[in-house]
């Protein structure tokens, strides 16, 4: 068991241009059923030996897709994001970084009610180590094992998770949810879904500026989480106004600011790593009795 | 992306939303022509990126032309400092000179991103020319939100409901109400990142008015305004800044020495907290991004190297879609072998052996480091030693 993906899952790629073939190749050498890409107007060819279709429709009738992997460029993500949710994807996966904010607001509300899953978008993906890779993240790092990881950042990621697999602690999922204002999963619905995976023994939530994701979060977990949780907030130093690299980190006025963060998780009972280098050492004094 | 106050009233008055009568002026004769156009004493309002103008002296009242002409050349070319621009302020270019209203009554009025709904919110308050996420904390029961269905729009019956909260009564409250709808479909049309009205004022004329207007715009929609870029103006940013965002380099100067060269955002935030956690000063924050080339990756470096603040650079990379050999060799590009300053690279992950080996081909006294707690100890120790020949 893991969560949202594993080996039975079978994959479409949506943007199959240079980008979206490199990181396909790559999942698929990590293990990854990709079996089908959607490219308008490439309908019928293969790239790589995979079948290339028209619409996901077709990808899902032809190849029995069930997740979707999204490279679609910022003009047409949305669109991409809204064509596999009425096809029937179960989980779409959106990598695209810089879709309009009104873009997403629509898809937000399209999406509700619906049975479709989003995982982003401005994210690195989702990982279930040594069983199914949809994403970017470099899949050598990680080790399977029971850490539920979930995280707003990429590389802040990919270095919580070499710590965690030196610190052989391997992990269940990994699962980036996105730098964006508004994404299609939060952090709450993958610690409901942690709480009930029988693979996944601990979290490690990684954290930052903006919005309060982290403090609502942090309530959640003092109140439902039955699994240990060590966290890291990125941004403590980050000043104010100033948008931070990914397009939801900004603290506005004397809101989203790292310090309220740390001090709901801790709070709520979560062991907050002091520092950037030393995620792996709060998840074993959280796993201390 | 942030627009002027002028800019913005322009963007409003082209939507139907009422502004005071005036326009921007560029040199005190430009100011004076305004006076004798609008007849009538007059605001001059410099244009920066900026609140809190006002207490900083950057808003001038004056009522004779040789005050106007006065007040103008006082402000223009100046540099003004709030709390929100740092100790140097930012630059004078343009002013906006207006009519003086009567004010009656202010409010404040803001269209904005509601993060846990994921849709817009209209906020409103009776109380306007003020802070207000001040008002906000302390006395929220006088804040009005109301949150816009994407399907639905900002209804006419829920403007009605917030403008009868701001106490506009009658025909005032059906005005506002119109005035609440071009502001929505304004906010759509022109992609807004968040738009703020502080002061909306009733005047004691009567009108309904904005006195002052901040858009900001979602730089990811540039794409669907292809003329917008022209509207930024770049004098308001550090000129590494705009450098950096030429080059699509997500880039924030700092005070501090240290230049931060990171791939990710949140690791750059994390490298930054570190830095200052050891006792360093982070003279930057700046991320090259998932896929950088080796030129990108030069071109960051350089930025870095100009910044005359700098006295030492922290390179933390963590290797993934970018290998660290072509991290390397984008830093073997940009810096000379008679480069004063230490740097420390820190890389992990993707062909960081490789890496490692490229810089120490390449003579230059780079000091690499495995872990981070290291290379972040050892950056603060080379720069708080003292400088020997």
């Amino acid at each position: 068991m893991a969560i949202l993906i594993n080996r039975d899952s079978r994959i479409v790629v949506q943007g199959l241009g240079r980008s979206g073939l490199l990181h396909a190749r790559s999942c698929r050498e990590y293990g990854s059923a990709i079996v089908a890409g959607v490219t308008p107007g490439k309908g019928g060819s293969a790239v790589d030996g995979i079948p290339v279709f028209d619409t996901v429709t077709e990808a899902i009738r032809g190849q029995g897709a069930t997740v979707s992997m999204i490279f679609v460029p910022p003009p047409t993500a949305a669109d991409a994001i809204l064509e596999a949710a009425d096809a029937g994807i179960e989980l779409a996966v959106c990598i695209t970084e810089g879709i309009p904010v009104r873009d997403m607001v629509q898809v937000r509300r399209a999406l509700q009610g619906g049975t479709m899953r989003l995982i982003g978008p401005n994210c690195p993906g989702v990982i279930t180590p040594g069983q199914c890779k949809v994403g970017i993240m470099p899949g050598v790092i990680h080790r399977p094992g029971s850490v539920g990881v979930v995280s707003r950042s990429g590389t802040l990621t990919y270095e919580a998770v070499q710590q965690l697999s030196d610190a052989g602690l391997g992990q269940s999922t990994c699962v980036g949810i996105g730098g964006d204002p508004i994404i299609g999963t939060g952090f709450i619905e993958i610690l409901q879904m942690f709480n009930e995976d029988p693979a996944t023994e601990s979290v490690f939530l990684i954290g930052e500026i903006g919005g309060n994701a982290e403090e609502q979060a942090a309530v959640w977990i003092q109140r439902h989480m039955r699994k240990p949780v060590a966290a890291f907030i990125a941004g403590v130093t980050a000043p104010s106004g100033k948008q931070m690299g990914h397009a939801g980190a900004i603290i506005s006025g004397d809101k989203g600011l790292a310090g309220d963060k740390i001090a709901t998780l801790k709070a709520c009972g979560v062991q907050v790593a002091t520092s950037p280098a030393r995620m792996a050492e709060a998840l074993l004094n959280a796993l201390t009795p | 992306m942030n627009l002027h106050e002028y800019q913005s009233k322009e963007i409003l008055s082209l939507h139907g939303v009422a502004v005071p009568q005036g326009g921007v002026a560029e040199t005190p004769e430009q100011a004076r022509q305004w006076w004798e156009k609008l007849g009538c004493d007059v605001v001059l309002k410099a244009q920066i990126h900026a609140g809190g103008r006002g207490k900083a002296g950057g808003i001038r009242i004056a009522t004779t032309p040789q005050k106007v002409e006065d007040a103008a050349r006082d402000l223009l070319g100046s540099r003004i400092a709030t709390p929100q621009t740092g100790a140097g302020g930012l630059p004078v270019h343009r002013l906006l000179v207006e009519e003086k209203v009567a004010i009656e009554r202010q409010f404040y009025l803001s269209l904005t991103l509601d993060r846990d709904a994921g849709c817009y919110c209209l906020v409103a308050s009776a109380t306007g020319g003020i802070d207000i996420e001040k008002t906000a904390a302390k006395t929220p029961e006088r804040i009005w939100r109301q949150r816009i269905d994407p399907c639905l729009g900002l209804r006419p019956f829920q403007a009605r409901q917030a403008a009868l909260f701001l106490g506009l009564r009658g025909q005032f409250c059906e005005e506002a109400v119109i005035l609440m709808g071009n502001l929505y479909h304004l906010f759509l049309e022109q992609d807004c990142f968040q738009l703020e009205i502080n002061p909306l004022v009733l005047t004691r004329g009567g009108r309904l008015l904005v006195l002052d207007a901040k858009i900001n715009l979602d730089d990811n929609a540039l794409f669907r305004h292809p003329r917008r870029q022209a509207l930024f103006d770049e004098s308001q940013l550090d000129p590494l800044e705009v450098q950096a965002r030429r080059c699509d380099i997500a880039y924030i100067k700092m005070s501090g020495t240290i230049g931060c060269l990171v791939n990710g955002a949140g690791l750059a935030m994390a490298t930054l907290d570190m830095l200052q956690e050891c006792g360093g000063q982070p003279a930057n924050f700046l991320d090259v991004g998932g896929g950088a080339s080796r030129e990108k990756i030069a071109e960051a470096f350089r930025i870095l190297l100009q910044d005359q603040d700098v006295k030492g650079v922290f390179v933390n990379i963590f290797g993934g879609i970018m290998h660290c050999d072509l991290v390397a060799q984008g830093i073997v590009d940009a810096v000379g072998v008679d480069c004063p300053w230490p740097i420390v690279v820190r890389m992990a992950g993707a062909r960081v052996a490789e890496g490692k080996a490229l810089l120490a081909a390449s003579g230059l006294k780079v000091i690499c480091s495995d872990g981070l707690e290291e290379g972040v100890s050892r950056m603060v120790t080379l720069l708080s030693l003292p400088v020997s020949e």
